[in-house]
């Protein structure tokens, strides 16, 4: 009787090999698809979230941006003590809602840590660490606060945004987007709702890093830099500026129809002659235009420690709204120059633009974290400058910096200038929708002091009658000026 | 060594595990530095826990000593083990559930010692065969009598205490067939005819076996219950195929009961339930908590095992319950994994122990079912093979009917995971089981 009882032993041990495999199945094989795909049956991590003491998120002058409370339950819930002021970098994150964005998103498992405070032993033995880390921004509230007074004021419908960068770090010191919202607010489930259905404001939508604008002559710094830095033109190379020349068969206008001689690149630049940069970025060729604007960043997501979904890729768009390269048929080389053409970018990417001429042709990735810092005061992780790409060349970045100079001092945008610091900058006007009025969208890139640069900065405002050199480029002329006098950390 | 003081000393580390296990909870709960009290003294409660604990279980090892000198020495440091662990996992789900488990704990080596100084020799069963065996069919058949828990007829209610008969009727059960099929062994085999190849039991003596299936089909029917009527059936045809060494009678018996069960399970709205939940956890339409055959405590079930992957979330890192808030007033909207220290308490462990924690406690109860069948082996008389034979492979099943349930490998029906979950009846039961393996092996050894 000996065997059979050997042969029920062998059969038992298969079918306890079968529930091992089965548990195994559940907790790894499957268990990704059990913990992510199934939100509205499975709130587990969810609830385990509530037990999480999240890091706190602070501002460059210290100032608490974001913090988790406790409840009398002992679950945890996110407040924003500076309101709507940091809505749209920062965003929110609601565990009870199951919801997160910005840079909250970005950084969650930082802030909340791998293991929540209520996980034992075993846990510590797994070697995983506890609890979450504060996290440590380059925004500055004052300026900020600027940023969205003034683009609410001069936008007060469809508003706008702006962006400011350290040109040698890429630290992110403004991003401003209105209209913008309380994430206080998004705690209750009706008002997050009514916020992510509201067609006609999209109050949750960042404006800096998605919804772009065509950049009107601001592209034509981008222009300008693929011209000389390939070598095709010189910065005293004379083209002609007359009013009406033909630009893909279509005649272009100059703004106001003024026609002008054949003139040097610096002065076409200061004066936004349109004629001039589209018959440049013509000679220039889609090559080399497309090249050049890979290397400021378009055509591809922004490098920033934000989440992908919630950042678009500046630049041509079609039709249907695919991303078109620079290279494609069906776009007019000439009018993409002069940034129109279906262009959409995003007020992050022309800041960028900016700081790579600042920085003398080298473009910083941008990052709105600098560091994080543990409960007791460790620096966990720095978030180190790192090079996006190198743009142009040192003598490039000094040609383009000469004539952006020159738009400040005797072109389109005078109203820049700051008694005491040289202000580099360029203006931009795109028209919103020819024949029906005269709303546009208005654009003023800049840095300064253009000797050495510590700010680069965008600034857009959306369907507003005037020009870009007249209702944007005083913003962006405060918004330098206060980030100038900040003083580094206190 | 002698096999009783590697028993002894195989105890320590069951002990052990139980003071670890509560040290860690109360580690978890941030109370092991006197906690509320804010003493701040190191807390002795888990150390206490552990010696209470050894103590017990060395009160029974010296009466093993004295009684049954030659018993296996492994199988009740292992069962200690399995209990330790259900202590610990049922104190961090509820702390007076715990008390009262621990009780039984008490009682079940109580009735396991109560059972080994009456009986003395398990040869006097026989004796009884009969009478146990309708003493087991009336244990299955008494729930009847009673409300229906989950659409099963699995307990019966005395005033606060609840029963499960089933856990002492498969005892019984196994006893008699045990002690049948001695008698019959010879006669199914020789007396058999063959045809086509397959060997058919002569007519006379396939009767019992089909009054043992008529039984399976009834419980199935009448207790309502896929589980136990697996198990029950599962022990018999393994005993069957031990007494006679022909594999067609299994696959006749596999044939059969499958058959009926399909018959029967089309009848009972509450079985096609439980399968149409097993099929489909996660449909929208089954997952409701509120609906009884519904899926949802399957599927929370394996939820809680995913949570817990590879490592687990710890002692105290699983999330049964939803915070007040997120549910209604109904207090069992609020329970996020039901019945979680008796059904899906497997669950739970996997849960904060994690694949590795739950492997090792399979590989626990796979050692217990070794020794069983070890035990089977060394007895000379086919009796005590039998019964050995029997009992290991109801232990065997059962553990595989509920772990298998959890995990989805078959549909969910409610028994205990022996020694682990909650439960008077199960604890005691299983320990009734115990006390016959050691019956058994103390002779095997002794003669061996």
């Amino acid at each position: 009787m000996n065997q059979p009882i050997a042969r029920v032993f062998i059969v038992t041990m298969l079918m306890f090999g079968v529930l091992v495999g089965a548990t195994s199945w559940w907790t790894v094989v499957d268990a990704q698809s059990l913990n992510h795909e199934h939100a509205t049956q499975n709130n587990r991590t969810l609830l385990r979230g509530l037990k999480i003491r999240r890091g706190a998120i602070r501002a460059a002058d210290g100032s608490v941006i974001a913090r988790s409370v406790k409840n009398s339950e002992g679950n945890y819930s996110r407040r924003y003590p500076q309101g709507d002021l940091f809505g749209h970098p920062i965003g929110y994150s609601y565990a009870s809602l199951g919801q997160q964005s910005g840079v909250e998103a970005f950084y969650d498992q930082d802030l909340a840590g791998s293991v929540s405070d209520t996980e034992s032993l075993l846990g510590e033995l797994t070697g995983r660490q506890q609890g979450g880390d504060n996290l440590q921004t380059t925004l500055v509230p004052n300026a900020q606060r600027q940023a969205e007074q003034l683009i609410a004021a001069a936008s007060p419908v469809n508003g706008g945004a702006a962006v400011a960068l350290d040109p040698k770090t890429g630290a992110v010191k403004v991003m401003a987007s209105v209209p913008g919202y309380d994430p206080n607010a998004i705690r209750q489930k009706n008002v997050f709702s009514r916020l992510s259905t509201d067609a006609r404001n999209k109050p949750l939508v960042n404006r800096a890093l998605q919804f772009g604008y065509a950049p009107g002559s601001t592209m034509k710094v981008v222009t300008l830099t693929a011209a000389l830095d390939s070598g095709k033109f010189s910065i005293n190379t004379p083209v002609d500026g007359k009013n009406n020349v033909k630009i893909s068969g279509v005649p272009l206008r100059n703004d106001f129809d003024e026609s002008f001689g054949a003139i040097d690149l610096t002065t076409a630049l200061a004066k936004s002659v349109n004629t001039v940069f589209a018959q440049v970025a013509e000679k220039v060729g889609k090559k080399t235009m497309r090249e050049y604007m890979e290397r400021f960043g378009f055509d591809k997501k922004p490098q920033l420690d934000y989440p992908r979904g919630a950042m678009s890729a500046p630049g041509v768009y079609g039709s249907r709204g695919q991303l078109l390269r620079p290279t494609s048929d069906k776009v007019d080389i000439g009018r993409l120059g002069i940034g129109q053409d279906q262009l959409q970018v995003p007020a992050l990417q022309m800041a960028q633009v900016a700081a790579a001429v600042a920085n003398k042709g080298v473009l910083m990735k941008p990052h709105i974290g600098e560091r994080l810092v543990d409960r007791d005061g460790r620096t966990t992780r720095r978030i180190d400058p790192e090079v996006q790409s190198k743009v142009m060349s040192e003598k490039t970045a000094a040609e383009v910096t000469q004539a952006m100079v020159a738009v400040v001092q005797r072109g389109t945008g005078t109203q820049a200038q700051i008694p005491g610091v040289q202000v580099a900058g360029k203006t931009g006007t795109a028209e919103t929708a020819t024949g029906t009025g005269t709303k546009n969208k208005l654009w003023f890139i800049a840095f300064a002091p253009a000797s050495d640069p510590r700010v680069a900065v965008a600034v857009t405002v959306n369907d507003v009658v005037g020009f870009g050199g007249d209702v944007v480029a005083p913003i962006a002329k405060q918004l330098i000026q206060t980030l100038l006098n900040e003083k580094k950390n206190p | 060594m002698s096999a009783r003081t590697r028993e002894l000393f195989a105890l320590v580390p069951a002990a052990l595990l139980l003071s670890a296990g509560f040290a860690a909870i109360f580690l978890s709960r941030g109370d092991l530095l006197g906690g509320l009290n804010g003493t701040n003294q190191v807390s002795d409660v888990s150390l206490t826990y552990g010696g209470i604990f050894l103590g017990v279980c060395v009160a029974a090892h010296l009466v093993l000593r004295i009684a049954l000198p030659d018993a296996d020495p492994y199988l009740f440091p292992l069962v200690a083990l399995l209990a330790s662990f259900g202590l610990v996992e049922i104190y961090r789900i509820d702390a007076d559930l715990a008390r009262q488990q621990a009780q039984w704990f008490v009682i079940g080596v109580g009735a396991m010692v109560t059972t080994i100084v009456i009986l003395r020799d398990h040869g006097k069963l026989e004796r009884y065969r009969y009478t146990i065996a309708l003493g087991g069919i009336a244990l299955l058949v008494l729930p009847r009598l009673f409300p229906p828990t989950n659409g099963a007829y699995l307990a019966i209610k005395v005033g606060s205490i609840s029963i499960q008969p089933a856990e002492f009727a498969k005892i019984a059960i196994v006893v008699f067939l045990a002690s049948y099929l001695r008698d019959t062994r010879q006669v199914l085999v020789l007396g058999a005819t063959r045809v086509l190849g397959v060997t058919i039991p002569p007519l006379k003596h396939f009767g019992p076996l089909l009054l043992v299936w008529g039984t399976a089909m009834l419980l199935l029917f009448f207790i309502r219950d896929i589980g136990s009527s697996v198990m029950f059936f599962g022990g018999f045809l393994a005993m069957v195929y031990i007494a006679t060494n022909r594999l067609s009678f299994v696959v006749i018996g596999l044939l059969l009961f499958c058959g009926g069960a399909y018959l029967v399970a089309g009848h009972i709205g509450h079985i096609s339930d439980r399968i149409d939940a097993w099929q489909t956890p996660f449909d929208p339409k089954l997952f409701d908590p509120g609906k009884p055959g519904g899926s949802y405590q399957l599927a929370q079930g394996l939820f809680a095992q995913a949570d817990g992957g590879l490592f687990g979330k710890g002692f105290g890192g699983a999330v049964l319950e939803l915070p007040s808030g997120n549910c209604g007033a109904d207090a069992q909207l609020c329970t996020l994994l039901p019945a979680p220290h008796t059904d899906f308490i497997y669950a739970v462990i996997v849960n904060e122990l994690g694949l590795i924690g739950a492997s090792g406690l399979l590989c626990v109860y796979l050692l217990v079912v070794q020794r069983g069948f070890k035990v089977a082996m060394l007895a000379r008389d086919s009796f005590s093979k039998l019964l050995a034979a029997g009992l290991t492979t109801v232990f065997a099943l059962q553990v595989f009917v509920i772990v298998g349930g959890v995990t989805k490998v078959i549909p969910l029906t409610g028994v205990t995971l022996p020694f682990v979950s909650y439960g008077g009846s199960s604890v005691l039961a299983n320990f009734v089981l115990l006390a016959l393996l050691l019956l058994v092996s103390n002779r095997a050894r002794r003669e061996a």
